[in-house]
């Protein structure tokens, strides 16, 4: 037989449809290539019982005929998703041994069209990170090898310090090198900056971050909650739109959750792009951009012109205060979310003797550096007689940057193609010495769409000399993922897959 | 703008994180690097400009004033570091 991770969730589910194979099997395929690429650090608990289990249900509903569209299909679950019953971290210390006694929305209904729970993936702490190398884990490790690596090199390097190994995006970097790694058939992560994006980018995958509001927030352990928004990663376009089919939806447990509704996503693939107008935002040629990424822009272009896409230059003037007020939002947001750990309610408890210095002592071991740091911030934008100058100004250049993106719009653009980051992926432990912007520019093309609230789609769009994915964004207009999703299937048709081969 | 010593061990307060004094420096300097990256702000012109409240333009659904959750005082106090009888257990605050 041949191996069951290689498949795509479309051909799985294909496979499970026509009894080729049970989608036990499947979970076992899973599960075992997840124990063999424990290295790799991906995944921060395995459910296997769980994984069985869930797995003979979907079967004995198969055999029924009552099969969901995503019945049997085995998926790994950023740890940032409160799963009920099973330990949920955020990959923080501050949570501990943290088990829901709920379950988020956006797994619920997963779960709910039969999809089946592998375990719980590692990501940056509290999201925050472009290398997954903050979290209490432990850095994950990308399936792709540097230039040049021998096999033999990567398993020395991968039970010794792991440095030289590729970092795999973050935050959701858990998610992208399981998927890449095919230690799972799609996985569900978040993306308050680009941490949905950035982690597809480095691992030849494909990953959206919906329009704010598409996807509930309930259950998702809050970072920047008027940014933060769940996604998809995936290794194909097509089975990036049929998790996103399920993932989405109005719930009244997220207010800001909108009633719209949800569209089969995979019904946009195969679409005509023809006559579509696609925007090339000229802000995006940043200084020192690496020719090896002006020229899968380029590629890029072509594929859509070559579809029947009319290419037009267009401006978001904005473009380059996105990142800066950025820092300023998120931080803002996150302070007063992360406030909720005060070892009182749940998590870790550090002792002190009256209760400040219990909140100090149980922050201070609690989080991690980039963490506090980000919590300081935010804290410090917010104080007297600092919120105008930072916070304020900050929310009145966020309205600037939506302008931008609706004036494209109304002048009839569909949607917009730029790169997805401004590199391949880089080594584990190469940013450590850096001052921390240097590590938030990795997300300067994809924080605008969080910041206009819009979707954003990353997909592979080639390779650079040494064979690393490099990624390609897709921007549109808000709540039509759908034209995204066709977009993206003419540049995958033509592009073809990256993948990674199996060296650990 | 940027912080000094004195400002930094002020956030960490406010912040309710213990700041070793050994720590300082360094949270300083990285703090005045985001400080000075975030300073192009200050080139844009925002006159008029309304600060954005809703990323979506979309109200807010108002819903019956009713009773729709509760009676689960075991879940809530569930993950507690201490709890006694339903009742989450912290230092004494008041004298």
């Amino acid at each position: 037989m041949t191996d069951l991770t290689q498949l795509t969730l479309t051909e799985a589910r294909e496979g499970l449809a026509r009894k080729s194979f049970t989608a036990v099997e499947l979970a076992e395929a899973h599960l075992s290539a997840i124990e063999a690429a424990r290295p790799l650090n991906a995944y921060v608990l395995e459910t296997p019982d769980q994984a069985l289990a869930m797995a003979r249900a979907a079967d004995a509903r198969l055999a029924r005929g009552e099969a969901g569209r995503l019945e049997g299909i085995p998926i790994g679950v950023k740890d940032l998703f409160a799963t009920e019953g099973v330990r949920t971290t955020a990959s923080s210390r501050i949570l501990g041994n943290f088990v829901p006694t709920y379950e988020s929305t956006v797994t619920g209904q997963l779960w709910r069209d039969g999809a089946v729970m592998l375990g719980k993936l590692n990501n940056d702490e509290f999201a925050m990170g472009s290398s997954n190398e903050t979290s209490a884990f432990g850095p994950v490790v990308n399936p792709f090898l540097p230039a040049n690596w021998s096999a033999e090199k990567g398993k020395a390097a991968l039970s010794g310090d792991k440095k030289g190994l590729l970092v795999p995006g973050g935050s959701s970097g858990g998610s992208s090198a399981a998927v890449a790694a095919n230690l799972c058939l799609g996985a569900t992560a978040t993306d308050t900056g680009g941490s949905i994006r950035q982690p597809a980018a480095f691992t030849g995958t494909v990953g959206i971050k919906p329009t704010y509001g598409r996807c509930s927030r309930w259950g998702i352990v809050a970072f920047a909650s008027s940014l933060d928004q769940a996604g998809p990663i995936a290794k194909t376009v097509r089975d990036c739109a049929a998790l996103m089919t399920s993932m989405a939806g109005h719930d009244p447990k997220d207010s800001t959750s909108v009633d719209l509704p949800v569209p089969d996503f995979e019904a946009a693939i195969g679409r005509s792009v023809a006559g579509k107008t696609i925007g090339i935002p000229r802000e995006y040629r940043v200084e020192g951009m690496p020719a090896e990424i002006e020229a899968l822009w380029k590629k890029g272009a072509d594929m859509l012109r070559a579809a029947g896409a009319r290419i037009v230059d267009v401006s978001l003037p904005h473009t380059k205060y996105a990142l800066p007020a950025y820092y300023i939002v998120a931080p803002a947001e996150a302070s007063s979310n992360l406030a909720r750990y005060d070892g009182v309610r749940y998590g870790l408890r550090v002792p002190g003797k009256d209760i400040t210095e219990l909140y100090e002592q149980t922050r201070a071991q609690g989080f991690g550096r980039e963490v506090k740091r980000r919590i300081m911030i935010g804290t410090y934008v917010l104080s007297a007689g600092y919120y105008d100058a930072y916070y304020l100004r900050a929310q009145k250049i966020r309205t600037l940057i939506k302008k931008d993106f609706e004036d494209v719009y109304a002048a009839g653009v569909d949607a917009i193609l730029t790169p997805a980051t401004p590199s391949a992926a880089f080594g584990i432990a190469e940013m450590a010495d850096a001052d921390p912007v240097q590590m938030y520019l990795n997300d300067i093309f994809t924080v605008t769409v969080n910041m206009a609230g819009l979707p954003g789609l990353a997909l592979p769009g080639g390779t650079d000399a040494a064979g690393l994915p490099l990624g390609l964004q897709l921007i549109g207009r808000p709540f039509d993922e759908e034209t995204l999703f066709s977009l993206g299937a003419v540049i995958e048709d033509q592009a073809g897959r990256v993948t990674a081969s199996r060296w650990w | 703008m940027s912080v000094d010593a004195a400002t930094v061990r002020r956030i960490a307060r406010l912040s309710r994180i213990a700041l070793p004094e050994q720590d300082v420096p360094v949270m300083q300097a990285e703090i005045n690097a985001i400080l000075g990256f975030v300073e192009q702000l200050g080139e844009v012109n925002v006159e008029g400009v309304e600060p954005m409240t809703s990323v979506t333009p979309m109200a807010l659904k108002m819903r019956e004033d009713v009773v729709t959750d509760g009676e689960k005082a075991g879940k809530v106090t569930a993950n507690a570091p201490q709890s006694e009888d339903h009742y989450f257990l912290v230092p004494k605050v008041v004298e």
